[in-house]
């Protein structure tokens, strides 16, 4: 008897990965696509300096995100569960910081355009600052731009999980810290991240996954001039390479998969599921 | 040399809400008083107040000759012990017992031996290295109050220290708890609504109500000689009686049956229930009033009542004692 959510997982998930994984063996000429046993695909990409690199700039990207995401996903998770006293204020500052979220991510996403622009909204504000006294070219279409649009795409991946664990820290804690005479910042060090840890590296998973997984923000914001593992495999599919986008696909899935169990040997999350 | 506990009318206001109505008393020093009342009463709040977790509104607490209430708990002398125990889940029970240590910056091997000396005292050595959730209820209070007494305070607080037990952990922690204070000799305030929590620890007990002080006194006193209907109400044991001349109130095991004219009130038995050691016999008399007896089984049984039957109450005239309010 197989119930029904198994019947569905089978159906969407183990499937189509079992698909990938059948196609990545498969051979590929230009014109034609030949079911195979081969692991020619794995060799090319294994065997090329090109993948090394852009599976380093997708790191690159997702450690840089999860760094700034971290940061400000804390920052305001803290802020609402610890400084803002009522629940009706926690719940309507929650309420605002999903606001942006009420569009599609690629409205968002391109939004970030004309405000960047060479004569963007940012270059001639800064202009009549005198800060700068050129446009900055890096603000658009660079590693700078890819960032700053993952960082405001997912931070709330990051934060919302983290504030679910705040708010279940028992709030007496925080004053027995106090009265064995914790300042602060060794209360926030001492009980505050330790017990969140849990909700940090939830959030972790969302972010990294996301951005490893993610080709459309690397095409738009780096004006198709950097690459990670996602844009590879789009590039394959658009050039009609299943096979080789497929084994691509499966060398992502395994990397995603060893860096979250690295990651879930630190912090056991299964509390907070 | 012991340092003295006094509250000057200390309040504490919610918006238009008094939680606590400028009360003022002084604890004797080293020894074991009981902060005593219903919920909603106002106890908590003081003794948050004197903790340092609640702001003063007004007034002052001193301690020791010195006006502690703007202080940071952590500077008062004080140490709380919290209701739920409040231990660091993450940390295991030495590191919890060492933490207010690891604070001030002493470092490790020096703080997790001093830990060990206050674990040795509450008698789990044994168990340093678990974490607080492998621990049973009452090792568990024993943690939080070795994580208290580290910090060598001057007060104790306990905020209804009891209260997460079963009944025997209970009772068998409150004797350890007296015990413990006896021997530290340093002065524990222990707020709960249980009046046999408070008669069998307390040298001194705090009644409170409706934000103030009904009364205060050693034990005895305030379960003998209650002042108002309220505490003599809320220690138990006690009945009040409105007679001619005011309102009384007698203890129920100074209550006897008599034959029905014989009494100094006639009434008629509503209830008989045997309570083992002694039979509590309820009465209603006159003006809608009901009067429990507390009398011994043997004498009860030399001559049972049932329900329904008309007896006379009597007492001995000095066991009587009139109430203020």
């Amino acid at each position: 008897m197989v119930s029904p959510l198994m019947a569905i997982l089978l159906f969407f998930l183990v499937l189509p990965v079992g698909m990938i994984l059948i196609v990545s063996f498969w051979q590929a000429t230009e014109f034609s696509i030949i079911p195979a046993f081969s692991f020619e695909n794995y060799e090319f990409l294994f065997g090329s300096s090109v993948t090394f690199r852009v599976f380093m700039n997708t790191f690159k990207y997702a450690v840089v995100t999860w760094v700034f995401t971290l940061l400000i996903g804390f920052t305001v998770a803290y802020f609402l569960a610890f400084h803002v006293r009522t629940q009706r204020w926690q719940i309507a500052l929650f309420l605002l910081c999903t606001i942006p979220f009420w569009t599609s991510n690629i409205i968002r996403m391109i939004s970030w355009i004309p405000f960047l622009g060479r004569n963007g909204i940012a270059n001639s504000a800064l202009m009549s600052w005198g800060v700068t006294d050129r446009p900055l070219e890096w603000l658009l279409f660079s590693d700078f731009a890819v960032i700053l649009a993952f960082v405001h795409l997912y931070t709330l991946f990051m934060g919302v999980p983290i504030f679910n664990t705040m708010m279940r820290i028992d709030k007496s804690l925080i004053e027995a810290a106090r009265d064995a005479g914790a300042n602060g910042a060794q209360i926030l060090w001492n009980v505050i991240v330790p017990l969140t840890k849990p909700g940090i590296m939830i959030g972790t998973i969302f972010v990294i996954t996301l951005v490893m997984g993610d080709f459309i923000t690397v095409r738009f914001m780096s004006g198709s001039q950097s690459a990670n593992v996602g844009r590879l495999i789009s590039n394959d599919i658009a050039l009609l390479a299943y096979p080789s986008a497929a084994a691509t696909a499966i060398v992502l899935l395994c990397t995603v998969l060893i860096v979250i169990a690295t990651l879930l040997r630190f912090v056991d999350i299964r509390k907070e599921l | 040399m012991q340092k003295e506990l006094e509250l000057v009318s200390v309040t504490k206001r919610y918006g238009d809400t008094v939680a606590v109505d400028a009360i003022s008393h002084h604890f004797k020093p080293g020894g074991y008083a009981c902060l005593l009342g219903p919920s909603g009463c106002g106890k908590s709040s003081t003794l948050r107040m004197i903790a340092g977790h609640e702001s003063v509104s007004d007034g002052s607490v001193v301690l020791g000759g010195k006006d502690i209430s703007h202080l940071s708990p952590a500077k008062r002398g004080t140490a709380m012990m919290f209701q739920n125990y409040a231990l660091f889940p993450h940390l295991s029970v030495s590191e919890n017992v060492a933490f207010s240590l690891k604070m001030k910056g002493v470092d490790k091997a020096e703080r997790l031996a001093k830990a060990g000396e206050m674990l040795e005292l509450v008698d789990l050595s044994a168990l340093a290295d678990r974490l607080p959730d492998q621990l049973s209820g009452g090792q568990q209070q024993r943690v939080a109050l070795a994580r208290a007494l580290i910090t060598r305070p001057q007060v104790l607080l306990l905020d209804e220290p009891l209260s997460a037990l079963d009944p025997f952990l209970r009772i068998r922690m409150r004797g350890e708890l007296r015990k413990l204070q006896r021997e530290l000799g340093i002065s524990f305030l222990h707020v709960t609504h249980g009046q046999d929590e408070a008669l069998a620890l307390a040298d001194e007990i705090v009644v409170m109500n409706n934000a103030v002080i009904e009364q205060a006194g050693p034990a005895r006193e305030v379960f003998n000689a209650p002042r108002t209907a309220f505490v003599a109400q809320f220690m138990g044991g006690h009945n009040v009686i409105a007679l001619s001349d005011g309102h009384f109130a007698i203890r129920a095991d100074d209550v006897r049956l008599t034959m029905r004219d014989a009494g100094e009130l006639q009434g008629n038995i509503t209830s008989v229930e045997y309570q083992g050691m002694h039979v509590a016999i309820a009465a209603r008399i006159a003006g809608d009033q009901e009067v429990v007896a507390m009398v011994p089984d043997t004498t009860f049984f030399e001559n049972p009542q049932n329900p329904g039957d008309a007896v006379g109450l009597t007492w001995d005239q000095t066991k009587l004692h009139k109430l203020s309010a």
